[in-house]
């Protein structure tokens, strides 16, 4: 550069050496806002998951046991209902009416598809499902005797008039699923282990 | 809103120059809510309800933060402590049953609010804002609400809250993990009762912060006013104290008439007695309902009993019911129309009446058992609000042709009382009270 002209324009590779950088080319100093602002973004994160995660189910909860069913003392035709893990569980002891009512239907008809032998474990009277309705949760009505049954002769429940049918297969109503079967086995004849 | 006719607020003695010159709260007080604050002077008593929802926010504060001194959240002791509120606490009955039925009485208020903002307009620019702010109040009102009924740990209150959190588990694919982290396990127990009893403490603290925004959106233009003509200049207004404090004064004396009337005489009438059969999770009552203020949106949760191409009819259902809320939010963009005031709109007039007759029927149905009549009757009238807000509304705001309107507030005052002399109609310099 001449010597004396000290109001000629600096060329681009002399602006670089002194800090300044060609447009549109991130600089060294704006990394340091990006870290700065990504640390800081990390541990407002690791702040919110606590404060969240505090809310789901606490190890006691979490800590959930199974529950024995005694079958014996159930006749053809009634049911019981059981709390499994803070839950109504229902067991019902089908007649073979009712069987044969399930067994009838059209299985490819069904809302949620399921045959009473899919939905049972070798022995085809013993019905075991949640008694928890598959809309927002009530406990339909139908285990005990004198209750309404609902249209199917299975369920039926009362917020929103679900009604579901001998085998507790969804039939009618705003529930999407038949009632849930829970994992259970029978360890004698007469007994059946939840959980 | 400051209209330049405004009054300015003056310290009257040397304590409150001090006050003013450090910190001009009474400034403040004077230019939202005092003599500084220019009103149409023609508002009639449906403006009333703002101040009575704020009277209303008020005792509820005031008797929740009493009966929470009492109340233990806990699933083992939570009705009995409701109870020892009942029989032992000092008093305890009148303030359990003023917090209860203070809540129906904070809903009536806000209903009639939000019917007035719908038939005068009040929703219409430039106080698009104000009504925004307004129904976000109204989905925080309601989950303050429900969590409150969850408390007592009644029947009602124990499949309330298995109902209610059930609305999320139709979410698809994460639905079930929220309603567990909701309920803090698999159905409604010890867990969700506290972490409710925290969350009904929090929420009223964010309506009222909500409530300021609102009010603060409000000052902005100033009130709407029943001819939705805006202010033209000074004579069609007067200051907000003394005219309109002495004015909602009246009111909330006839509010807090029909409150004690209740309280003393019928506390029990808007509250459902399975409520007094503590939670039991292995029974669902058979005629279980929500409280009164959730029965239309409920008759539109049950109406939907069919599943629609690939979406589930518990999904639908409460897409729909939180939709018909959600809805309310673009209710501003819907209605096209520049008339405000519904008296000047005869053929959306009429349709306002229909909606009002709808969502009567719509809570009607929702407080009645879920017979194949009802849920037919919920069907058809949930269709028709959707319709009212989504087709008619849209057509009638273009095809409509609203009746004259008056020149100014002053004008249609003046018309009114069959006076129309110019020597009235000229600026008086002194504000007039309002009719």
């Amino acid at each position: 550069m001449a010597s004396g002209n000290t109001l000629e324009i600096p060329s681009q590779h002399e602006v670089s050496t002194h800090g300044a950088h060609p447009e549109g080319e991130p600089r060294r100093r704006d990394f340091l806002s990006i870290a700065a602002v990504s640390a800081a973004g990390v541990g407002a994160i690791a702040i919110v998951v606590p404060l969240v995660n505090q809310m789901n189910p606490s190890a006691d909860v979490l800590a959930l046991s199974t529950t024995d069913v005694d079958l014996s003392k159930i006749e053809a035709g009634q049911g019981i209902t059981v709390s499994f893990r803070k839950q109504p569980l229902f067991v019902r002891n089908l007649t073979p009416v009712e069987i044969a009512e399930a067994d009838k239907v059209d299985v490819k008809s069904l809302r949620d598809p399921e045959t009473l032998e899919q939905r049972t474990k070798g022995q085809k009277n013993w019905l075991v499902t949640l008694g928890v309705c598959t809309h927002l949760g009530c406990i339909p009505q139908g285990i005990t005797s004198g209750e309404d049954r609902g249209q199917y002769g299975g369920y039926f429940c009362p917020c929103h008039g679900s009604q579901y049918d001998t085998a507790a297969r969804i039939r009618k109503g705003p529930a999407p699923k038949n009632l849930a079967v829970p994992d259970y086995k029978f360890t004698s004849p007469t007994t059946i282990t939840v959980g | 809103m400051s209209f330049p006719w405004a009054k300015h607020y003056a310290p009257s003695n040397g304590f409150t120059k001090w006050i003013d010159e450090r910190l001009p709260l009474p400034r403040l007080v004077y230019g939202a809510v005092g003599a500084g604050y220019p009103v149409p002077r023609n508002l009639n008593y449906f403006w009333n309800f703002g101040v009575l929802a704020g009277a209303a926010l008020g005792i509820q504060i005031i008797t929740g933060i009493v009966l929470a001194m009492h109340y233990a959240a806990n699933g083992g002791v939570a009705f009995d402590s409701v109870e020892h509120i009942m029989r032992d606490v000092n008093a305890g009955w009148f303030l359990r049953y003023a917090h209860a039925n203070g809540a129906s009485m904070f809903f009536i208020v806000v209903y009639i609010h939000i019917f007035r903002g719908l038939f005068y307009g009040s929703y219409k620019a430039p106080r698009e804002m104000i009504w925004l702010l307004g129904v976000t109040i109204f989905l925080l009102m309601m989950a303050t609400a429900f969590m409150g009924y969850v408390l007592p740990w009644g029947q009602m209150s124990f499949w309330g809250a298995q109902v209610i959190t059930g609305f999320f588990s139709a979410i698809p694919v994460v639905g079930e993990s929220i309603r567990i982290w909701l309920l803090g396990g698999y159905a409604p127990d010890n867990a969700a009762l506290n972490r409710f009893f925290s969350l009904h403490y929090l929420l009223p603290f964010v309506i009222a912060g909500v409530i300021i925004l609102h009010i603060w959106a409000l000052h902005i233009p100033g009130s709407n006013n029943p001819t939705g003509v805006d202010v033209k200049g000074e004579q069609d207004t007067v200051p907000f104290h003394p005219y309109y404090t002495a004015k909602d004064g009246f009111g909330l004396g006839v509010f807090l008439f029909i409150f004690a009337s209740l309280i003393f005489f019928a506390p029990n009438l808007l509250g459902h007695p399975d409520n007094y059969i503590p939670a039991n999770s292995l029974s669902t009552p058979a005629h279980i309902v929500p409280e009164w203020y959730f029965w239309p949106f409920y008759a539109i949760l049950r109406a939907f009993t069919v599943d629609f191409v690939f979406v589930p009819a518990k999904l639908l259902g409460v897409l729909a019911m939180f939709g018909s809320i959600l809805l309310l939010f673009f209710l501003p963009w819907l209605d096209s129309s520049p008339v405000r005031s519904s008296n000047y709109r005869p053929t959306y007039r009429i349709f306002f009446w229909v909606l009002v007759a709808d969502i009567a029927v719509l809570g009607w149905c929702g407080g009645s058992a879920a017979t194949p009549g009802i849920v037919m009757a919920s069907q058809i009238s949930a269709a028709y609000y959707f319709a009212h807000f989504l087709i008619i509304l849209p057509i009638v705001s273009r095809m409509e042709r609203p009746r004259p309107l008056p020149n100014s507030i002053t004008e249609a005052v003046l018309a009114k009382k069959g006076g129309t002399s110019p020597a009235h109609t000229a600026f008086s310099g002194s504000p007039v009270p309002a009719e």
